[in-house]
């Protein structure tokens, strides 16, 4: 425990000395929900879900906004491997499986704040939570995300030699499976072909979940969320471990 | 004397690649020992093998006793590695890099504290301790490793290539540093290095290695004084007839290299006139004469029959340099 809590405080003090990142990170998601959210909000009607897209908008960018950080969060692993720090850690008498704990756990850490602070941004527009329940639910749901998305970003990170991969891994991997999540659209209003790709997607429940905390409605059972996102989280720690113990520096 | 370390018939292969080639030492505790050979001789995989990030292909080695294949662990304990490449957290402060490592190896609060303190005042950085490592330069970065390498009180210090890339003020500081680090704490010490002044300056005893070979153990003046005296290199362009000419009792060896031929002998300078003389009344050409004391240069020349690939070792390091410079 006290070796996972060690790399964790690493983590957080390296992201708050970035305040580059920090800014960096909430801007994109943010510029999407002003942008699409006040485009769209007067053209775009959502059938069977109550309120204006902007509101429905909202969970979407928490949720991308965790997402984000977290693969990126995880790959850094890279970054560590490149200027040598990762030797540092390899070669002190700790397991790995603690290496990469604390990893995830710092890195899924950064991702909770970054989409609290869109979370937080977010109550300037108008989202009204409906109470600390949901609140509380919310931020399960994005942590759960969190740790899943920094677990991924290990284990590619563990397969990879450098960063010249990271584009192809953000443009092929983690921009299909936001964009198929339905942050951005209620899956029910999806085409037959598409909703099967849509469920088999585990950020849609992530997006879901998150969405039932803070609007208190959802197209997904938020126990089903609950089960998918959990069990994908704990998947996704047990896969970048072992591709994290295996890694070669 | 206790032995620190003791290898016992290591190799560690790369596919087809011997990297390390069936090699055995032992070093005494309290040494600085050197392992003195070209870019790429096998040195730093020994060293990864010996801090158990590398597994031998065969052979064994104890560390402090403790047996590299079947307590890691344990060995990881009692070694302080400061590597090749840098490997602190730039983003973090000298204290905060510290403070991780001892956390990492488990010190505890206020034993940590101190010895940060400590470490950092010998190491001469205390009053650069809440600077970001970004700000510092190539030789403070160094002892800051050197630094952080010894706070879980090791019983041997890796060092590999220790001022690779640092400027000679630098380097004699770091030297000195090194040197009194082994009188005062009895560490031991192994480094790897293929500078031959560094080698020769600080070491007790070294392993010249080439090819994953060792080709010569010993003291840096025991493997000097085995090249029989004093050196006189000749160039001609005629080298087989200078060879041919120079024979007799006082000298002790002649060896060829290229347009060079090496004579090795006892006061050489009281035979410079002989030798010109012998060589004229042939009428072999001179091109140059010249008188020097032997250096491990000339050890591992006279092993390998090639000098120490200086100017590859340039190349590699300018490049070194510049990935890191790319980085930034």
């Amino acid at each position: 425990m006290d070796i996972i809590y060690t790399i964790w405080l690493r983590n957080m003090k390296r992201y708050i000395r970035s305040k580059s990142r920090i800014i960096g990170s909430v801007s994109m998601p943010l510029f999407f929900l002003l942008f699409l959210g006040f485009g769209l909000n007067s053209v775009v009607q959502l059938p069977g879900i109550g309120g204006n897209y902007i509101l429905f908008l909202v969970p979407g960018m928490v949720s991308m906004s965790v997402m984000f950080t977290s693969v990126f969060s995880g790959i850094q692993v890279i970054w560590d491997k490149q200027f040598g720090f990762l030797k540092e850690t390899l070669v002190a008498p700790v397991s790995r499986l603690e290496i990469m704990l604390g990893q995830t756990a710092g890195g899924a850490t950064t991702a909770v704040l970054q989409g609290f602070i869109i979370l937080v941004l977010s109550l300037f527009i108008g989202l009204q939570v409906s109470g600390l329940t949901g609140f509380m639910i919310a931020l399960l749901f994005m942590a759960l995300v969190a740790v899943s998305f920094t677990a991924f970003g290990i284990a590619i990170a563990s397969r990879m030699e450098d960063m010249t991969g990271f584009q192809l891994i953000m443009n092929f991997v983690v921009f299909p499976i936001f964009g198929l999540s339905g942050a951005m659209f209620p899956i029910s209003s999806l085409p037959a072909w598409i909703l099967p790709l849509t469920l088999l997607d585990p950020m849609t429940y992530g997006v879901e979940g998150i969405r039932f905390g803070l609007t208190g409605a959802s197209q997904i059972n938020p126990v089903v969320c609950f089960a998918v996102i959990g069990g994908f989280s704990l998947a996704m720690t047990i896969i970048g471990a072992v591709l994290f113990r295996k890694i070669k520096i | 004397m206790t032995i620190a370390l003791q290898i016992k018939n290591l190799s560690r292969h790369f596919n087809d690649l011997v990297a390390v080639d069936n090699i055995s030492f032992d070093i005494l505790q309290g040494e600085i020992f050197g392992l003195l050979g070209p870019n790429g001789a096998g040195k730093t995989t020994i060293l990864s093998i010996l801090a158990t990030m590398l597994t031998p292909t065969s052979g064994s080695a104890t560390v402090n006793g403790i047996d590299i294949e079947k307590d890691p662990d344990g060995v990881r304990k009692s070694i302080g590695i400061v590597f090749q490449d840098q490997s602190l957290d730039e983003e973090l402060t000298a204290w905060e890099n510290m403070d991780f490592h001892g956390r990492l190896y488990r010190i505890p609060i206020g034993t940590r504290d101190q010895r940060i303190t400590e470490l950092l005042t010998l190491v001469e950085l205390n009053d650069r301790r809440d600077d970001i490592v970004k700000t510092f330069s190539g030789g403070m970065r160094r002892r800051l490793e050197i630094a952080r390498g010894l706070l879980h009180h090791p019983a041997v210090l890796f060092l590999d290539e220790p001022t690779l890339g640092l400027d000679p003020q630098t380097r004699n500081h770091l030297w000195n540093y090194i040197a009194a680090l082994a009188k005062e704490k009895g560490i031991t010490i192994i480094l790897t290095t293929h500078y031959m002044d560094e080698a020769d300056r600080l070491c007790n005893r070294i392993a010249i290695i080439d090819h994953g070979k060792i080709i010569a153990t010993g003291t840096p003046k025991n493997l000097k004084d085995g090249l029989g005296g004093d050196l006189v290199t000749i160039s001609s362009p005629d080298p087989a007839a200078v060879a041919d000419a120079l024979k007799g009792p006082w000298i002790a060896r002649v060896e060829t290299h290229n347009n060079e031929v090496i004579v090795s002998l006892k006061n050489a300078d009281q035979h410079i006139s002989t030798i010109v003389t012998l060589l004229n009344a042939r009428q072999v050409p001179i091109t140059s004469i010249a008188v020097h004391k032997p250096t491990l240069e000339d050890v591992f020349l006279s092993f390998t029959g090639r000098t120490i690939r200086e100017q590859e070792a340039g190349q590699k390091e300018n490049m070194r340099m510049h990935m890191r410079m790319g980085r930034h």
